[in-house]
């Protein structure tokens, strides 16, 4: 399948949902799959750097963190431009901000993005291992600075105010399908960038790194280049995920947005998966997100994370290919 | 305040804001010697050794709590059952991973997936209020002129410097230790002395989670302990780990008390919600300028 035609695919099937959530009125399943598609952005970041790669991310959190922070700063410099600046400036100013919700993801993206390269740039040049212990620092002393920084809120978190309704060419939209729409988008953005990754010469690169990195160097492969792109890419697709997330949460807090769940989900969803292609990340996270979605409901969201973290240590014990592997070996078994 | 006053005042807060920097300094040093052996040795890349810790910090407090025992000593009395629990972490780590050549990825999932289903355990048993414990050194402190020396750091600190030297004369003296050094260096050279480096690793991993036990009470002893504190040590644990060098005992412990001693000064001067920053500015600084440590090989 082509790469036009698949995404277009995919975005068919985000709309049926849309239009079958919409039809019936439940603002839950918005809320719900909006929950599963982040998840979906998330686990498919990660696979770009952890699965292509080989490079294990464990600071999720800190980037989706950095892009929920980056806009609550831009909304929080809308409600002081009036303060700081001029009146002629701020009439300016006025023009621009607030800023609409795309831009926020564009800014998320650029700042995780550059917080990734510049982790690359310092741990990738060294052994793998360094790497991922300095992305699971990276979580603590970025929520070390966000709750020492009062402009975001520090400890005691920031209101984000959602409008009800949004207005668009005549047309009041309901402000959660909107957010929804937003994130759809970005799943199947993710998606099919992972996609073409997979096909390209730049993910034939990747996978040599993963397979024998000496080797590669050896032949002439640019693991450091092709390192830096990927943990740039991984991480501003995180970003772009945690954009929107102070909308629609509404109240963020530093403990919420650096959650566990996010660093553990966005491991675990592709290790469940499979890692070797986007198709993993995407089951992986389609199941554990919607199952979560329901445990929390009905038994506990402490439960629920520790069947993530159980699941993850079985999985990578027994099915170290996911469960893509597990079908691929089924298949060829049925074959031969 | 008169400049002179202000000046004492300071000085009074810079020389105990180093003393009790020392003395932090020793206590990190036990909590790294477990991942000094893991990792710096055995080259395998435990994350979840800050969450063994907080399960030993548990086991005190659950002991000390319920039949009045003093920390330490139940924590001397768990080292076979962390020294068991480590070499059973090991084995399904080399059968699965290591074997198979697989421990960059899903070992280190597996190591995050352990830290993982730890901390949700325990938060599930205990909740998450700060637990501590109870002893008779907690609380009274000794005064030498200005400074001022709390027990319930000194005595860990002395504890965790007696572990500290035990590991060191145990690697450098005994039989076992040197085969522990010389699995670092060279797995089939040690092979070929017909000796089975899985057994040496096995046992060398049962001491690093062996001595999670202590850094857990003493851990506990120092301030109250919730699960999600563990957290907060894999920075410092694997900061002081690489800055030392990697495996290297001497540089371990130098690299300990400096990164104590510029906490101390950072919580002193800057308050004490920036201290956690600082060993991540020790860890970046050192991958960025001297990847090797300061007494790496």
């Amino acid at each position: 399948m082509g790469t036009v035609k698949f995404s277009f695919t995919a975005v068919a099937i985000g709309a049926l949902v849309m239009a079958f959530a919409h039809w019936f009125h439940v603002d839950y399943l918005f809320f719900a799959c909006y929950t599963i598609l982040q998840f979906i952005v998330l686990a498919t970041a990660w696979n770009i750097l952890g699965g292509y790669c080989g490079y294990v991310n464990f600071g999720s959190a800190a980037f989706f963190a950095l892009g929920a922070y980056s806009s609550v700063a831009l909304i929080k410099f809308d409600g002081e431009i009036d303060a700081w600046f001029s009146e002629g400036v701020a009439n300016a100013l006025h023009y621009i901000f607030p800023l609409p919700i795309p831009l926020l993801i564009i800014f998320g993206a650029l700042v995780s993005g550059i917080v990734g390269f510049g982790m690359g740039y310092l741990t990738l040049r060294l052994r793998g291992s360094f790497f991922a212990i300095a992305t699971l620092a990276l979580a603590v002393v970025l929520q070390t600075l966000i709750v020492n920084w009062d402009f975001v809120g520090g400890s005691r978190g920031a209101y984000v105010i959602r409008p009800e309704n949004l207005e668009f060419a005549g047309i009041a939209i309901n402000y959660i399908e909107y957010l929804f729409a937003l994130m759809l988008l970005l799943a199947v953005i993710a998606l099919t960038t992972a996609r073409v990754i997979e096909r390209s010469q730049l993910g034939f690169g990747f996978a040599t790194i993963r397979d024998d990195e000496l080797a590669a160097e050896a032949c002439g492969v640019p693991t450091l280049r092709l390192k830096l792109i990927a943990t740039t890419l991984s991480g501003a697709f995180m970003g772009m995920a945690g954009a929107p997330f102070p909308y629609y949460i509404g109240y963020l807090q530093p403990s919420s947005a650096f959650g566990l769940e996010y660093a553990v989900n966005s491991i675990a969803m592709p290790m469940i998966g499979g890692t070797t292609s986007w198709v993993g990340p995407l089951v992986g996270a389609i199941l554990l997100g919607s199952a979560q979605q329901y445990a929390t409901v009905t038994i506990s969201s402490a439960v629920n994370l520790l069947i993530v973290g159980l699941m993850l240590v079985a999985f990578v014990i027994i099915a170290p290919n996911g469960l893509i592997g597990l079908v691929q070996e089924r298949l060829r078994r049925r074959q031969s | 305040m008169p400049a002179q006053a202000r000046m004492d005042i300071s000085f009074d807060l810079l020389i105990n804001a180093i003393v009790a920097g020392l003395l932090l300094g020793g206590f990190y040093a036990a909590v790294t010697a477990g991942v000094s052996i893991s990792f710096g040795m055995l080259d395998i890349v435990n994350i979840a050794h800050p969450a063994f810790i907080i399960l030993g910090s548990y086991i005190a407090y659950f002991i000390n709590i319920n039949f009045g025992i003093d920390p330490i000593l139940v924590s001397i009395i768990m080292l076979p059952v962390f020294f068991a629990l480590g070499t059973l972490v090991y084995q399904v780590y080399y059968l699965s991973f290591e074997r198979r050549g697989q421990e960059s990825l899903r070992g280190l999932a597996f190591f995050f997936g352990l830290l993982f289903v730890t901390e949700v355990t325990l938060i599930l048993v205990f909740g998450v209020d700060y637990r501590y414990v109870e002893a008779a050194y907690i609380g009274p402190s000794l005064h030498f002129g200005i400074v001022d020396l709390p027990l319930r750091m000194l005595v860990p600190c002395l504890v965790a410097l007696g572990l500290f030297a035990s590991i060191e004369l145990f690697i450098t003296r005994t039989f076992t230790g040197r085969a522990i050094m010389a699995v670092s260096q060279d797995q089939l050279a040690l092979q070929l002395m017909a000796a089975d480096p899985i057994r040496i690793k096995r046992i060398a991993f049962g001491i690093s989670i062996a001595t999670a036990a202590i850094a857990g009470a003493l851990l506990i002893i120092i301030q109250p302990v919730e699960p999600s504190v563990g957290r907060e040590y894999i920075g410092r644990v694997f900061a002081i780990c690489v800055l030392g060098g990697l495996g290297s005992m001497p540089g371990t412990l130098i690299a300990a008390l400096l990164l104590g001693v510029v906490e101390s000064l950072t919580a002193t001067f800057y308050g004490p919600s920036w201290a956690p920053a600082v060993s991540f500015g020790f860890l970046l600084l050192t991958l960025a300028f001297r990847p090797a440590g300061l007494l790496g090989r």
